[in-house]
């Protein structure tokens, strides 16, 4: 706005206000009548919707729901959104900071004296679709589903490690093929084909960026912690084929305890101790899997020595798996 | 004087001013000059003064003569609080000054927002009461407000609702001021106050989502402090400072809770302050398709110059003229 512009804004203001009302009582009854209703409405809704208290806050918990309050879901939907890595601070520091700062200064770049709506077809355009499209990525924040199932098909074996992994919260961030949200976190749909355990391990004890820690649960049930270890590891995006399964089933059963053991110790970042009993935990984490011949046995037993920080070991792992029935 | 006006208590009255309103006996006007701003009108005198020579004239009834007195009371208490702190003359200033024509619904929205805060405020200060801002009791405690406290879960459903209301309505707020334009000339920093109000009332949103210490909100608060900790330079320091450490720990609840209970609200006050000056300082903006025409106005002074003789309209040499 240049001089004159304001100088006629003013000179025109003062003719409109002076055509006016006073504030007293005319202004005053409508926020009052307004006040009025606003009042009401929140009584009504504290009536109605009550306040309830859910369960308390336990660092040590395997279920929890992690949904901000419902005017931040569109935050949480940008973040769904962006997904590379690399990207996510973009996601969740810049995306805001950039739209608060236009949003502040607005006043100094959009110069046009006109106030119109109708007559400032670009502001009122742009206005428009920031709405829309902050109530859409709201709507869809608030459609993301917090299951706590996780429906993919497992060894039996791995079961208990998808109820803690369904109950832990890990459906709000990631996607099991379609099951969960797809982000803020990574699809681990085959997150057992691109980590090996001892890599998983060690994200879920850390919590890399936004994800919460999950050394609580290592720390208060073991156990539980190593199931889900064992369940993610197990994922590697191919489809269980049911009688394979059950001749996997088979050879893994035999040696459940040498698997379990093994996995353990790649848990801990420590190497297994005893090669043979490396090789038949291989067979059992690929109990399910059978889909890759080319790897060889050798190559399952050296790997997890290796694993703890190769990235490799949940693939090669999953080697031995074809040869595993007829060793066994 | 309007009949708006009349409907104020006397002392808020303004002053008549001295071509309209029949001069008072000059003593008069001499004492309400002197005592300037105790707005004590010269009707209201006028009225006190018949009141004094009338007094036989009206009764004896020691009652009647009770609640003459008391009628008077209210008025006398504004004017006695008013002789010694003024502020009557700003307030009448504030509640007579005029709103532009067309002023409509839609300029309720920021006093209803304003509103919502006062119903937050006064929540949260009986809520406050029972609370217990430490990891081990607070759980407890809002289950003692709910479920034992008189219209506990009543006070925690208002300010648990009334949050959503006043985002909704500060969002509603900002998009008619948009809309309208009225953040333009001479508006502007009063938009950018606004704004500061807004990112204010969202981080009374986060902050205040913990306090319930229940799972939910529990680790909603755990992402959203990482989300805060993956910004550039400041966002680990800004985690830290809000975790009060590095990792969630036993003080991070109070702090959340005196930043929910202190430090914004304080700064929100305040920036309410300062909105709230600056909306009676400009004046709230006519709606955009209104425009000042100052056609009806030039049709009157035609009209009025059709009245006025001819030779006063050229003698006069102003008025209406370049429009013949």
């Amino acid at each position: 706005m240049n001089r004159k512009e304001k100088e006629e804004y003013l000179r025109e203001y003062e003719v409109m206000k002076k055509k006016g009302k006073p504030f007293f009582p005319y202004a005053i009854m409508k926020d009052s009548v307004m006040a009025l209703i606003v009042v009401v409405v929140i009584i009504a809704m504290a009536l109605w919707l009550g306040a309830e208290q859910g369960p308390k806050a336990d660092p040590t918990t395997t279920t929890y729901v992690p949904r901000p309050e419902w005017y931040f879901y569109f935050l949480f939907e940008v973040l769904r959104v962006i997904k590379p890595p690399e990207l996510v601070p973009i996601a969740t520091v810049g995306v805001p900071t950039i739209c608060m700062v236009l949003l502040l200064l607005l006043p100094f770049y959009d110069r046009n004296a006109e106030r119109n709506p109708l007559r400032r077809p670009i502001a009122t355009t742009a206005g428009i679709l920031t709405i829309v499209s902050m109530a859409f990525l709201t709507f869809l924040g608030a459609q993301a589903g917090s299951a706590t199932d996780i429906e993919v098909e497992v060894a039996p074996e791995y079961e208990a490690g998808k109820l803690v992994a369904g109950q832990s919260g890990c459906l709000a961030c990631h996607l099991f093929e379609h099951n969960g949200n797809d982000g803020p976190g990574p699809e681990l749909t085959d997150i057992g084909a691109r980590l090996n355990p001892a890599a998983i391990s060690r994200s879920l004890l850390i919590g890399p960026g936004i994800m919460p820690s999950y050394a609580g649960l290592e720390q208060s049930d073991p156990d539980k912690f190593r199931d889900m270890v064992l369940f993610l590891g197990s994922l590697n995006g191919q489809e269980v084929e049911s009688e394979e399964a059950g001749v996997g089933l088979a050879g893994g059963s035999s040696v459940e305890g040498g698997g379990t053991e093994s996995t353990a110790g790649a848990v801990e970042g420590a190497a297994p101790t005893d090669p043979a009993a490396t090789a038949e935990g291989g067979a059992t984490a690929a109990a399910g899997a059978e889909e890759d011949p080319a790897a060889e046995p050798t190559e399952g037993a050296a790997t997890p020595e290796a694993g703890a920080g190769a990235g490799q070991g949940g693939n090669a792992a999953s080697g031995p798996g074809s040869s595993a029935p007829a060793g066994g | 004087m309007s009949r708006f006006e009349k409907l104020l208590p006397p002392p808020m009255r303004r002053p008549p001013k001295p071509g309209h309103a029949p001069p008072p006996s000059n003593g008069h006007k001499a004492t309400n000059g002197n005592v300037t701003g105790n707005g004590a009108t010269a009707l209201e005198e006028q009225e006190r003064e018949k009141d004094g020579n009338g007094n036989g004239l009206r009764t004896d009834d020691a009652g009647a003569r009770v609640v003459d007195r008391a009628k008077d009371v209210p008025a006398d208490l504004v004017g006695w609080v008013d002789e010694r702190m003024g502020g009557s003359s700003f307030l009448t200033a504030m509640l007579l000054r005029k709103v532009p024509k067309g002023t409509n619904w839609f300029y309720t929205l920021g006093s209803a927002t304003m509103f919502a805060f006062v119903v937050q405020a006064i929540t949260g200060v009986f809520l406050a009461m029972y609370y217990t801002p430490s990891p081990v009791e607070a759980y407890a405690s809002i289950t003692y407000l709910t479920n034992d406290v008189f219209m506990g879960e009543f006070v925690r459903g208002m300010h648990k609702w009334g949050a959503s209301v006043m985002v909704i309505l500060a969002f509603v707020h900002m998009a008619r001021t948009f809309f309208f334009g009225a953040y333009k000339y001479p508006r502007e920093l009063n938009w950018v106050i606004g704004v500061v109000l807004l990112i204010l009332t969202m981080v009374m949103g986060f902050t205040g989502y913990l306090l319930p210490f229940d799972q939910r909100s529990y680790w909603a608060t755990i992402v959203g402090v990482n989300i805060n900790g993956t910004g550039p330079i400041v966002g680990p320091y800004l985690s830290d400072f809000l975790r009060a450490g590095p990792e969630f720990g036993a003080t991070t609840l109070a702090r959340f809770y005196a930043i929910h209970m202190l430090l914004v609200p304080g700064a929100l006050i305040a920036l309410i302050g300062a909105h709230l000056y600056l909306v009676v300082k400009l004046g709230t903006t006519a709606p955009p398709w209104l425009r000042a025409d100052r056609k009806p106005k030039d049709a009157r002074a035609e009209q009025v110059d059709a009245i006025v003789s001819p030779s006063e309209r050229n003698g006069s040499g102003n008025g209406s003229n370049g429009h013949h």
